[in-house]
């Protein structure tokens, strides 16, 4: 097989893909857009507030929304804690025990903050009531969460003078589920099964192989879980193996299904922004900046995997190792470039055992913070506050005071901004430190040296960009780094937010102002060009000391 | 207690009071949800993808001829799920790392970096051995005969290593390598679609069609 088929075949599946997506693209975001603006509810819909006792109508001011969303997560982390713990007492557990409870809050806080991390592994540990209405639960929910926090915040560009009112996180939760979420998943759910994903309530139970051993067969709703776990930029695996387990991604037509699921809302919620602050051209620049990094991403870690450097690679004569035959190594490079842009932590190959620049390429789309397109919802406020970061820089340099689509960015909306880009580096790297500082945060790296350092910095940066992947050589499955991932992803999570909607509120209630000759137009590949430069310096020169101790010491040697 | 603090500490009860009225909205609303999407839609799709997709919806089974089954007590495995062997009359699939090798309920890789010494070794080790088995030089074998999948139940090994196996596999059994080969190309996909994926080849699929015409031709 010469490298130059590889290569076109890479580029065929690149541009399948590209083709699907831009084909939803319109169509998609204008239909989100409707959804998120739209005064009427369905019939269904008006049922459902009167049962849980909610006015769908009201607006929130941005605090009100802010203790909505925290009481409801709150509540989220309580109950999947509770239902963890009280696994072996209840019906569907497939004979397992209830969890441990540092391994119970970190997978409540994991899957309601949209990281899930998995500590654990699927088959072993969780049965079917727990994946169903535990873990699946939360990956609808928390995607919607971060959905409607994104949506608030364009409304607060789209709105002037209103009091801080920034929507109804009730409504906004609600319509994500029932308008987006659930009908893709249930088509998806099908086609997943039409080619191979398993959809039973079996349990696991053994058969004889051919060659008289026994082996044992795997069952549960594998697939209804599968769509949302991609389509909400999830991650958690129904199964340890994740999206390389053959009864999660049986062959390549899944697998592009999977790779579609997974980037559908991220790169088409800048259109559903651009429709709702009323210029499409505001919407294809923030596109153009994520779609331009995922893809560098892509073409560096197709590059990378393909060509094979590194000792393993080279003595085994290609990057096989922690890969499957189906995929190979571009079809490979293609999920992960992908998954760890969403922030979605499924994988369909082993990134720890990856050629040090692919690791390395996954590890830098992590730490640029879910922009590259970023997870559901929250790839888009990640991109706006960098975008507002470069309306800031552009400001000083001409010196008068930056506005973006008619909102000044003044004291207030930068201390916020700034609160937003400082957070998840100081998780990141705090945590790392302590943990390469403490006996017990050594005791899980399982390869000393520069890869060990890798592997806890890959954690802290999973848990802290709420991503979920990880290099799985780390045994996190202990106390300290169950508490302190734990930790990491409930602060890497709703910090954020909250600056997020504060910062919606403080824009909504501004009047707007219109666009004079000085205005910096943000329509245009020069602005594009500036938020991509601002979001790698902003991760560059928080992460270039760490990064050098690590994957390219790594690289180097 | 000055007027000041008195204030910020009303504000404070009334900021906890408020999230506790959230959380039990929150608390409503979960608990809708968790009917609707934790209950009825994975209940739904399965109903659903039984009655559609029964065969694969269960695990793609197979029979020890290679036909479909959906009972497990008949079956001799998945069509997706990788099994392991050893005797030099079956075609070998690729290492594994799931528990002891292909076990389903510790399903996952080796998560060994480029640069580490231990899979290193393992790589040499495991080169020497299928050169040895298959009578060629080191150089020859290809990758994934020596590198773990990533979940230890990869039930392909490529073109390559298929047709190394060839030559040892058709000695073993008495039969002409032609018809062994024909067996392997009856058992191989090429990219999905021209473009998605690598080519491979069924292991499973292969050992049973090998057994089948084994019997064949002894009678």
């Amino acid at each position: 097989m010469s490298t130059t088929t590889t290569v076109l075949a890479a580029v065929g599946q690149l541009a399948l893909l590209v083709t699907l997506l831009g084909a939803a693209h319109a169509p998609f975001g204008a239909y989100m857009a409707r959804v998120y603006s739209s005064p009427r509810h369905l019939r269904g819909e008006r049922l459902w507030y009167r049962l849980v006792r909610v006015d769908p109508d009201v607006e929130q001011h941005w605090r009100t929304y802010a203790l909505s969303l925290l009481g409801f997560s709150l509540v989220s982390v309580l109950a999947l804690f509770g239902l963890g713990r009280l696994q072996g007492h209840l019906p569907g557990n497939l004979g397992f025990p209830g969890l441990d409870p540092a391994g119970a809050w970190n997978s409540a806080v994991s899957f309601t903050t949209n990281t899930n991390w998995q500590w654990y592994s699927g088959e072993q540990t969780a049965g079917h009531l727990l994946q169903m209405a535990g873990f699946a639960v939360q990956n609808f929910l928390s995607a919607a969460v971060g959905m409607s926090v994104a949506i608030a915040l364009v409304r607060g560009f789209a709105r002037s003078g209103t009091d801080a009112r920034i929507g109804n996180f009730w409504t906004d939760l609600t319509r994500s589920v029932v308008r987006i979420l659930l009908p893709i998943s249930i088509v998806a759910t099908l086609v997943l099964v039409a080619n191979g994903v398993v959809q039973n309530l079996d349990p696991h139970s053994a058969v004889t192989t051919l060659t008289g051993d026994t082996q044992h067969v795997v069952g549960g709703p594998v697939a209804s879980q599968e769509a949302i776990k991609e389509l909400g930029t999830n991650g958690g695996g129904f199964f340890n193996a994740n999206s390389a387990h053959p009864f999660e991604n049986p062959n390549p037509v899944t697998n592009l299904v999977e790779i579609f699921l997974l980037l559908l809302i991220p790169m088409t919620l800048p259109r559903t922004f651009g429709l709702l602050v009323g210029d499409r051209r505001q919407g294809w620049a923030i596109l153009g900046v994520m779609a331009t990094l995922w893809a560098s991403a892509v073409a560096l870690t197709t590059w990378s995997e393909v060509a094979g450097p590194g000792t393993v690679p080279q003595l085994a004569g290609a990057a096989m190792e922690g890969k499957e035959t189906r995929f190979g190594p571009a079809t490979s490079a293609l999920f992960a470039a992908s998954t760890t842009g969403t922030s979605t932590g499924a994988v369909n190959s082993m990134h720890d055992s990856f050629t040090a620049p692919g690791g390395g390429v996954a590890l830098f789309d992590m730490l640029l913070g879910e922009v590259a397109p970023g997870g559901v919802g929250a790839g888009l406020y990640g991109m706006l506050v960098l975008a507002v970061v470069a309306v800031f820089v552009a400001g000083l340099m001409v010196g008068r005071t930056p506005e973006y689509l008619g909102k000044k960015i003044g004291r207030g909306e930068m201390t916020l901004v700034a609160f937003f880009v400082l957070t998840t580096p100081a998780i990141v790297l705090v945590g790392t430190a302590v943990s390469v500082s403490v006996a017990p945060g050594l005791l899980g790296i399982q390869e000393p040296g520069p890869h060990g350092l890798s592997e806890v910095l890959y954690a802290f940066a999973s848990a802290g960009n709420n991503n979920g992947s990880a290099f799985a050589g780390l045994s996190t499955g202990t106390p300290y780094y169950n508490t302190m991932l734990g930790l990491a992803m409930l602060a890497g999570r709703f910090v954020p937010i909250v600056l997020v909607l504060a910062l919606a509120g403080r824009l909504a209630s501004q009047r707007t102002v219109p666009a004079s000759v000085g205005t910096l137009p943000t329509h245009q590949p020069l602005f594009a060009g500036l938020v991509a430069v601002v979001a790698i310096v902003v991760v560059g020169l928080t992460f270039v000391p760490v990064l050098s101790l690590g994957p390219v010491v790594e690289a180097l040697s | 207690m000055t007027q000041s603090q008195a204030v910020t500490a009303t504000a404070r009860r009334a900021t906890g009071a408020s999230l506790t009225r959230h959380a039990l909205t929150g608390l409503r609303v979960l608990l809708a949800f968790t009917l609707l999407v934790g209950v009825a839609y994975p209940l739904a799709m399965t109903g659903a993808s039984q009655l559609l997709f029964g065969w694969r919806a269960d695990g793609s089974l197979v029979r020890a001829d290679g036909s479909p089954t959906r009972d497990r007590s008949e079956a001799v495995g998945s069509a997706l799920l990788s099994q392991s062997f050893e005797g030099p009359e079956w075609f070998r699939s690729r290492p594994s790392a799931a528990g002891d090798g292909f076990d389903p309920l510790s399903s996952g890789g080796t998560n060994l970096g480029p640069e580490s010494p231990e899979l290193v070794g393992s790589v040499r080790e495991l080169r020497a051995e299928v050169a040895a088995t298959e009578g060629v030089d080191v150089f020859d074998v290809p990758a994934d005969a020596v590198t773990s999948s990533a979940s230890g139940l990869d039930p392909h090994i490529s073109p390559a290593y298929a047709e190394l196996q060839v030559p040892r596999v058709a000695r073993a059994r008495g039969l002409p390598e032609e018809v062994v080969r024909e067996l392997v190309a009856d058992h191989s996909a090429g990219r999905s679609l021209g473009v998605l994926g690598d080519p491979r080849v069924d292991v499973l699929g292969l050992n049973i069609a090998l057994d089948r015409s084994g019997r064949t031709i002894g009678g």
